[in-house]
């Protein structure tokens, strides 16, 4: 089955969509008019139908919608300086603002992981994905200064990163990729395979801070879970990585020596431990390979592209059926995409709900509340509340500043 | 701006030089106020062409193996200035202070701050246009803000009112360590560095290049990168402005003087137009059979590379199949054939419906029938040069984007000789990969080529005419268009007799306004004086 089923899509619509939380979101406080009236919905149709330029005057109008439409996707886009829907009729018609957002796909990883390829992963290649976490989450925050970080798992194989700070939605297409580059440290396409090179004395804050980050997960996932060197022809490809001829001789002598990861591993510790000192262009080298291993690969288009479109926030995922759940990044390592409900597991939780019941402040629960996607409505609504708490500081600076006059 | 015959203005500048000196305080100029002189059409017309050529230099340039700013870049500038007796260009101020070299100083400036206006409106049409001129432009600005002292440094920016402030000793202290890890060059001159908090989105190149400490959304920058900021702020001031002067450009264009002035300019800037060309030089519409012959004759590496991987793989991803879609646009292949030939491929791997449904639509749009509806260009040498290419992907330049190991022995494969092969290397070792494509292609035609590689479609069309024996006709092709133009259009035509006092007064939309006033009078039937005067005033 490729595709959700529109009895099913209906459903989750109908009970399960968290209208008001997700509205909440995308309305920012209403500080800025026509915000959510000018925003981009996106919809995928069974058999691949697209519609572009949706939008919506308010919750009400997006609920009846989806409930009429069943998209099987839901994709944000842009906020416009004018509605979307009527985007034909507008001669000037640009996309003013968004959330900055980072896109990192499993399929980049396929040359450095052993245990899967394509779509498929298992719990050891989501490490990949708890470091890409880590190491953006904290250079968004300290680096940039970002607060307000919606993390969310893309329904299979990867994470999106939307960052909702007012500053961050304003940031012009130049501002988008200057961040998203700054970001990127792997470049080097098919037939190159030395991909991180810093020729500096110093590693630049941020790459230290990354490769401490990394150097922290490496040996477990990459040398004993990816099994980086464990025979003749992983070594022959890691040894591609080093520049130098004469130290790529040497260790390759030494490694096959040893017959497993960790051990070939330790050997080039030793080699590489002082032999930086000596020539410019292998003094980071270890840091190099353990970072272009490892280093979060960001589809860097996405981020750049004011316009471009991504998959929202509690979405069904068509082909695995499961919701794209927000991560919360302190406890990334804890989130694995197997345990993410899927809608068909949600549906038979909701066949099994009594009638009623009631929270602990005695209201009535949503029936999403009373299934297995209530922890990520209740992280979703955690994000919520610290992005509802910068704005209303705004408003009272900006009522202060009425009273003034 | 207003312009009158070279005669009365002569006269005008004489008697204002007082007021042209207090006009014009400093060698840069941010260009915020637009002119409002009375200047001849044919004087503004040569000033706009000089600049345009001053502009045309730059980009020559850029395009040599110099890094940008440089000395060597900046000597290279000079030199290409100084051969089109351009000098004035970059000597906008004098140690000599007298009242001659005053004045010839403000005039410079003058003809500097007019002729910038003139070719803002003349590039304001396009995106691309625009974009090619704010480069050029910001080009031309740190260039010349690089030739002054830091006295007059900081009178520019206290004029302009960027009041950047050093941070305070104590906080350099603190953060000390990560400053200097930031830093590129030695750090035993931390001592002497200022450094700079300004938000992290006023030094986006800095920031991009991971160039600065960043803590917080601010970005720390040394004293010595600072221009970086002043340029950047130069780039979004005119970047700004352009599109607000395009949105005034359709009242403009009423003056039909105006228009074919403006008209004639912005076909100079770009080089030849590779898009939707047909293949001439062998008469045939190219077809999808005849691109595995072609691609072992006539494409560059990184095109042979990407339509070998896509045959071997059944398979590009996004930035191959744009960077090759355009290609084989550019070199005739059809929106019918251009399917044919991705679907074929792709379907050995996909479900043809699969294709349609995620690919087709890409391919359309290179050939401007989805979205946008825009008729792409073939990507230059340039573009292709400063692409980001990432795991998986094999778009890019082979020169630059191959190891060493890999190139040479892809260019065995391709049979080119070993000393050939030796040389392209070192080539690209020290960083010159257009010229290490060009050695390519001699090597691979056997012949010289003097015009240097640009663009793949050249490479394909220069290829094309050696197969073709066309090559001794016209020696340097395509190389042709870069130079500019020499010779004026001829005299300007008489006005209509509608044009005369016609005076409109419009307001804009979004707190800018236009005022367009257009008087034409003519004395005698040869000789005649136009006096337009354009004021663009953004409130």
């Amino acid at each position: 089955m490729s595709e959700q089923s529109e009895e099913a899509m209906l459903t989750y619509y109908k009970r399960l969509f968290p209208y008001g939380p997700y509205f909440r979101w995308l309305n920012y406080g209403n500080m800025k008019e026509h915000y959510f009236h000018n925003r981009e919905f996106s919809f995928t149709l069974p058999d691949d139908i697209y519609i572009r330029y949706q939008s919506f005057k308010d919750e009400a109008e997006l609920e009846e919608e989806l409930k009429k439409m069943k998209p099987q996707k839901i994709d944000l886009g842009a906020v416009y300086n004018h509605r979307p829907k009527s985007h034909r009729s507008i001669t000037n018609f640009v996309p003013m603002e968004k959330e900055l957002v980072f896109d990192i796909d499993m399929t980049d990883y396929d040359d450095v992981r052993n245990c899967c390829q394509g779509a498929d992963i298992c719990d050891k290649c989501w490490k990949f994905m708890v470091v890409a976490v880590k190491v953006l989450d904290v250079a968004l925050r300290e680096d940039f200064g970002y607060q307000h970080l919606l993390w969310v798992f893309s329904g299979r194989r990867g994470v999106h990163c939307w960052v909702c700070d007012d500053a961050a939605r304003a940031l012009d297409q130049s501002a988008r990729s200057a961040v998203a580059e700054y970001l990127q440290i792997i470049k080097g396409g098919e037939q190159q395979n030395k991909k991180v090179s810093f020729n500096h004395e110093h590693l630049h804050p941020a790459i230290s801070r990354a490769a401490g980050i990394v150097g922290h997960h490496f040996e477990s996932m990459m040398v004993e879970d990816q099994d980086i060197l464990g025979n003749e022809e992983a070594v022959k490809k890691f040894l591609l990585m080093i520049p130098d001829e004469q130290l790529k001789i040497k260790l390759e002598k030494a490694m096959l020596n040893y017959h497993d990861s960790i051990s070939r591993w330790r050997v080039f510790e030793e080699l590489t431990a002082n032999t930086g000192k000596t020539k410019r262009q292998i003094l980071h080298l270890k840091e190099e390979i353990m970072l272009q291993l490892t280093y979060p690969r960001l589809d860097i288009n996405v981020s750049k592209q004011l316009n471009h479109l991504l998959k929202s926030p509690f979405c069904v995922h068509p082909k695995t059926g499961k919701i794209c759940v927000p991560i919360d990044p302190a406890n990334v390592e804890e989130f694995s995409p197997e345990t993410v409900p899927t809608l068909s597991q949600l549906i038979n939780e909701l066949l099994e709900l009594n009638s009623e019941s009631l929270g602990k402040d005695g209201k009535s629960l949503k029936e999403y509340e009373r299934t297995a996607l209530n922890p990520s409505i209740q992280l979703f609504k955690k994000f919520l509340s610290n992005l509802e708490s910068s704005w209303r500081h705004k408003r009272i600076i900006a009522s202060d500043a009425k009273m003034e006059f | 701006m207003e312009f009158q015959s070279p005669r009365h203005s002569a006269r005008r500048t004489v008697k204002n030089s007082s007021k042209l000196k207090s006009e014009y305080p400093h060698s840069l100029q941010l260009y915020s106020v637009p002119p409002n002189e009375t200047i001849g059409l044919q004087e503004l017309e040569d000033w706009a062409v000089e600049r345009l050529k001053v502009l045309r230099a730059i980009e020559r340039v850029n395009l040599s193996k110099n890094a940008r700013f440089s000395d060597d870049w900046k000597n290279a500038l000079k030199n290409d200035l100084q051969k089109q007796n351009l000098n004035s260009w970059y000597q906008l101020s004098s140690s000599i202070k007298d009242e001659k070299m005053d004045e010839l100083i403000c005039k410079t400036r003058q003809k500097d701050h007019v002729s910038h206006f003139l070719l803002r409106l003349a590039y304001c049409r396009t995106e691309e246009s625009r974009r090619w001129f704010i480069s050029q432009e910001t080009d031309l600005f740190r260039f010349r803000f690089s030739m002054e002292n830091s006295e007059d440094i900081r009178v520019f920016m206290k004029e302009n009112k960027m009041n950047f402030q050093p941070i305070p000793e104590e906080e350099k202290k603190k953060i000390l360590t990560k400053l200097i890890h930031a830093m590129p060059f030695n750090a035993n001159k931390i001592d002497m560095v200022e450094y700079y908090k300004v938000p992290f989105t006023e030094a986006l190149d800095l920031v991009r290049h991971r160039k600065v400490y960043l803590q917080a959304g601010y970005a720390y920058v040394p004293n010595e990168e600072l221009v970086s900021i002043i340029t950047a702020m130069f780039r979004s001031h005119l970047s700004l402005a352009m599109a607000l002067t395009m949105r005034s450009l359709p009242e403009l264009e009423d003056d039909h003087r105006i228009r074919r002035l403006l008209n004639d300019f912005d076909k100079r800037y770009t080089g030849q137009d590779f898009n939707a060309l047909q293949n001439k030089s062998s008469g045939a519409a190219i077809t999808p059979e005849m691109l595995d012959g072609l691609s072992k004759q006539s494409y560059p590496l990184c095109m042979r590379h990407l339509h070998e991987t896509l045959r071997s793989t059944h398979h590009l991803k996004h930035g191959g199949r744009i960077q090759y879609g355009l290609f084989i646009k550019g070199i005739g292949l059809s929106l019918e054939h251009s399917l044919k030939f991705w679907r074929e491929e792709f379907s050995k791997n996909m479900d043809i419906d699969k294709f349609e449904k995620q690919y087709a639509y890409t391919i359309r749009h290179n050939y401007g029938k989805e979205g946008k509806r825009v008729n792409y260009s073939p990507h230059s040498c340039i573009k292709i040069i400063n692409a980001s290419v990432g795991p998986g992907e094999n778009h890019g330049c082979p020169f630059k984007h191959f190891d060493a190991a890999v190139l040479r022995q892809k260019m065995a494969t391709n049979r080119v000789p070993q000393p050939a092969i030796q040389e392209i290397v070192d080539l690209v070792t020290r960083h010159h990969y257009q010229i290490a494509c060009q050695r390519y292609f001699e090597a691979t035609h056997n012949t010289e080529l003097d015009s240097g590689i640009q663009h793949p479609n050249q490479y394909f069309i220069e290829s094309q005419k050696i197969l073709n024996g066309e090559a001794k006709e016209k020696p340097k092709g395509a190389h042709k268009v870069q130079t500019i133009r020499a010779t004026l259009p001829a005299k300007v035509e008489k006005p209509d007799t509608t044009d005369e006092n016609d005076e409109i007064l419009r307001e804009g939309k979004d707190n800018h306004f236009l005022i367009f006033r257009l008087h034409g009078n003519h004395r005698t039937n040869t000789r005649f004086q136009h006096m337009i005067g354009v004021t663009i005033m953004y409130t």
